[in-house]
């Protein structure tokens, strides 16, 4: 058994200890804002934070995780950065296909919560672990700066 | 598929169980003999009191539900075509939800292709007008009620949206509270749709409506399905296509914890279990072996040495005119070239997926398809049973590019939920994905072209080579050896050239399979002949802007966007050492496009795209930041293809297997993208296709603008461009 605090919510999941956290999330606990994308670590769609950190659940083994403070897409809204990211994200329309973007979204909530005025080479650095095959790319480049200047704002 | 424009005027038909016929405005129809409407719309809204035809329906409240003929893929069309049906219905797009439609093509077939199909840039283009047709027969209908209930002539009232208004007595009712009262009423054959010099809502920007739940992780991709009792499996298919399974071991993989089962089929061995890591370790220990089969030896050298060698002798011909060999031959200047393109994956974000389950009254599939309709067939077929016994429930998909037109995977997720009594996810890994996709075929084009005294062209002759995707996907829409969709982009091209032959031969490389890939023919042929048409001008000695337009003179809209695109670019201006501009111009899909590409190539050969400016003439434009998010993603998906997109093939296997060996462009690389829109009141033409088709040449033309080098082959490689 392990115990897990996912999205404030003390948890004990039964699973191999080597069973990645995406699959644990998705499949046993039934959360399917993250996404499954590649399974190496390459696209990021299955970004979550563990204490705050971009994480790729992909390559986490539950064993890794238990005993920090995982947030999943499903509750990124609940916290200041993530709130001001959604709204960026819908007000310059970034989203296409959307399948990336959960990933997409917990990447710019962990960077602005980090870095409250990011620059483009900082949104390159936190934000080119994660493919968009819709190429959105300039609007959430467009989008982080729109909820910097929010969040800023408040 | 984009073919439709070709197709104009034929009769054609897909397999025995469809019948064709030339639709009004010469697209094309085809239609299902005889199938009646055996599954109402939209699930729970099918319930709803006013549901005047298949698109539309409203409720008590007033809210309005389109139920959408075609799939959303991220392209935005469960945004623009509600707005359709809003506009002429007249209510606020906030007032408006979206459902996804099931299969049936009788109600929800594509005008232009006939089938229930989301493809070839179509949605605009097949639906402008029924669904304004819908909404103003709603909106008649809701007026009629009104009348009847006021009391007072139908010419009397108007309306507001949601609102039916009797301006005389200032009294307004609104549309929920007419639902009743409307659905007593016969939907009208004819209706009056609105001028469009009073359009409120097409033209305008609007909110998409199927954003919402992707910000947060509600939204529901094919992928998230969640059923009682389901299990997930994973599959693992001969690497060699045409292959078969010849052992495992069952043992093994039933000794992982969580797997309850192993279902074979006669090319790929799938592990049902509880979760899909149980699933991949019972795969693992399954220690699948395969026998090969005909196809083991297959490499690139033999596929392309086969296009080569077939290319030598003559196609059957897309179009002549004058003749185009003599006069290369006595032209002053003569120019030849070879271009080719290589294998692409589609590599959706979403991984391929299916959910089946199969019980004793039928089957039902929980997928994300941009074939609803050939998926209920297809499964009908293989599991014996009758086409209304199979259940589609469609789903948002995570990408589709041409790769959700086909149904492969969701026939394989039948056959193995067959074997289980339970609904089975069937989840590809990403390699699976890859190495098992339907790819873009890999093309080998000969051109050449004899240039007057003056460097005006005089003659064009294109010859291309490589798979016929219509021969297994339409046949019947090969004509005289002839694929429609090969040859688009090449048979007509926007410049006017006095002998032209073009021709195609048709190669299909072993064991790999072909399929519409984004941008379909156009893709493949706007490379060749923008890249071709700019080794003119070079021969010419001429601008590439200044010889193409010289060319255009009878092409109005063609022209138009060219020198916008030239001027918005600042075609002019010089840039830096290794820094080049190219131009490349689309006119496919309904719609006229010119992409300016500005590129910086590093002394190592390095290709870093640094801007790209689109102009794009595509009619009417319903949603003009839905038009400029298409065109971006085009460009994008057209760089990721221009420097990295090749899928390889050895001893038959697919060598690349996941996004460390396929990449992608990433957001580190994206180049600065300006879209300019020209206002237009043209028929609406196609937009997730030809931001992607004329990219690749833009690029091309800005590399050699760049360093002198003309490269023909894609993708760019580093090598071919190193400072000498």
């Amino acid at each position: 058994m392990h115990d897990l605090n996912v999205n404030g919510r003390a948890l004990s999941v039964d699973a191999p200890d080597d069973m990645p956290l995406l699959w644990v999330i998705r499949d046993i606990l039934g959360m399917t804002g993250t996404k499954f994308g590649c399974g190496i670590a390459q696209c990021g769609a299955c970004t979550v934070h563990m204490d705050g950190e971009p994480t790729r659940s992909c390559v986490t083994a539950i064993s890794d995780a238990a005993g920090t403070s995982i947030t999943t897409i499903e509750a990124i809204g609940e916290t200041p950065a993530g709130k001001a990211i959604q709204a960026a994200w819908l007000d310059v329309e970034v989203v296409q296909c959307g399948y990336c973007q959960s990933g997409q979204i917990m990447s710019a909530s962990a960077l602005l919560a980090g870095n409250p005025k990011p620059t483009d080479a900082d949104i390159d650095a936190a934000m080119s672990g994660n493919i968009c095959r819709c190429g959105t790319y300039l609007r959430i480049r467009e989008a982080i700066k729109r909820a910097a200047t929010l969040a800023g704002a408040r | 598929m984009a073919h439709v424009q070709s197709l104009k005027g034929h009769v054609v038909s897909r397999r025995a169980f469809l019948h064709a016929g030339a639709a009004v405005g010469g697209g094309l129809i085809i239609g299902w003999p005889l199938q009646g409407a055996t599954q109402p719309a939209g699930g729970a809204v099918q319930a709803q009191p006013f549901a005047p035809g298949a698109f539309i329906r409203i409720d008590r409240m007033g809210k309005v539900t389109v139920i959408s003929p075609m799939i959303e893929m991220g392209q935005g069309t469960y945004t623009s075509l509600p707005m359709l049906v809003a506009e002429e219905l007249d209510v606020a797009m906030s007032n408006v939800a979206v459902d996804h439609a099931p299969a049936n093509a009788k109600l929800y077939g594509n005008p232009l292709i006939g089938v229930q199909m989301t493809g070839g840039s179509t949605s605009i283009r097949a639906f402008y007008l029924p669904l304004r047709q819908a909404g103003a027969a709603a909106r008649q209908m809701l007026i009629a009620a009104a009348a009847k209930t006021l009391n007072v002539d139908a010419s009397s009232l108007t309306t507001e949206p949601g609102y039916v208004v009797h301006v005389a007595s200032q009294r307004r009712i609104g549309y929920g509270d007419l639902v009743d009262e409307a659905a007593k009423l016969t939907v009208p054959a004819a209706v009056k749709l609105k001028d469009p010099s009073t359009f409120r809502i097409i033209g305008t920007p609007a909110k998409r409506l199927d954003v919402s739940g992707k910000v947060n992780g509600t939204a529901i991709y094919g992928i998230d399905v969640k059923l009682p009792g389901m299990k997930i499996a994973t599959v693992s298919a001969s690497p060699v296509f045409g292959g078969t399974v010849a052992s495992f071991n069952e043992a093994a993989a039933l000794k992982v914890p969580g797997v309850h089962q192993v279902a074979k089929l006669d090319n790929a061995v799938a592990v049902i279990a509880d979760h899909y890591w149980a699933a991949k370790q019972g795969l693992e220990a399954a220690a699948v072996k395969f026998d090969d089969g005909p196809h083991a030896t297959a490499s690139m050298a033999d596929i392309v040495a086969a296009l080569a060698t077939a290319s030598e002798r003559p196609g059957a011909v897309a179009r002549n005119e004058g003749d185009a060999a003599a006069a290369i031959a006595k032209a002053a200047t003569k120019v030849a070239a070879i271009y080719e393109a290589p294998f692409l994956a589609h590599a959706t974000m979403e991984p391929i997926n299916c959910t089946a389950q199969v019980t004793s009254d039928g089957c039902d599939i929980w997928v994300g398809s941009q074939v609803p309709d050939i998926a209920q067939l297809v499964v009908s077929k293989h599991l014996g049973l009758n086409p209304e016994q199979v259940r589609i429930h469609n789903h948002l998909l995570g990408g589709g590019f041409g790769r959700r037109l086909e149904v492969d995977f969701i026939a394989q997720a039948a056959l193995i939920a067959k074997q289980s009594k339970d609904p089975i996810k069937v989840v590809w890994s990403r390699e699976e994905d890859i190495q098992h996709d339907m790819y873009r075929p890999y093309y080998y084009d000969r051109i050449s072209a004899g240039l007057d005294d003056q460097g005006v062209p005089i003659a064009w002759s294109h010859r291309i080579a490589g798979s016929s995707i219509l021969s297994r996907y339409f046949p019947s829409a090969v004509k005289d050896g002839v694929d429609s969709d090969a040859v688009e982009g090449a048979a007509e091209i926007p410049y006017a050239i006095p002998n032209m032959h073009v021709d195609y031969v048709r190669v299909e490389p072993p064991g790999i399979p072909t399929a519409f890939w984004r941008g379909v023919g156009p893709t493949h042929n706007v490379y060749v002949v923008e890249g071709f048409i700019d080794e003119l001008a070079a021969a010419a000695r001429k601008d590439p802007v200044d010889y193409r337009r010289a060319l255009l003179a009878k092409n109005p809209r063609a022209l138009h966007v060219l020198e916008r695109a030239a001027q918005r670019a600042g075609w002019a201006t010089p840039l830096g050492p290794r820094q080049g501009r190219g131009i490349a111009l689309s006119q496919s899909f309904g719609t006229y496009l010119a992409e300016v590409a500005e590129v910086t190539v590093s002394k190592s050969g390095e290709v870093h795209v640094d801007r790209v400016v689109a102009v794009v003439d595509c009619g009417v434009a319903v949603n003009p930041d839905t038009i400029v998010a298409q065109i971006e993603s085009g460009v994008i998906f057209g760089i990721t293809a221009a420097l990295y997109g090749e899928i390889t093939v050895k001893d038959g296997r697919v060598e690349q297997t996941n996004f460390d060996t396929y990449q992608m462009l990433r957001i580190d690389a994206a180049p600065t993208i300006e879209v300019e829109i020209v206002g237009s009141t043209e028929a609406p033409g196609g937009l997730g296709e030809p931001g992607t088709s004329a990219l690749a040449p833009a690029v091309l033309n800005a590399v050699h603008a760049a360093t002198g080098v003309r490269l023909r082959k894609l993708p760019i490689k580093p090598e071919m461009l190193t400072a000498g």
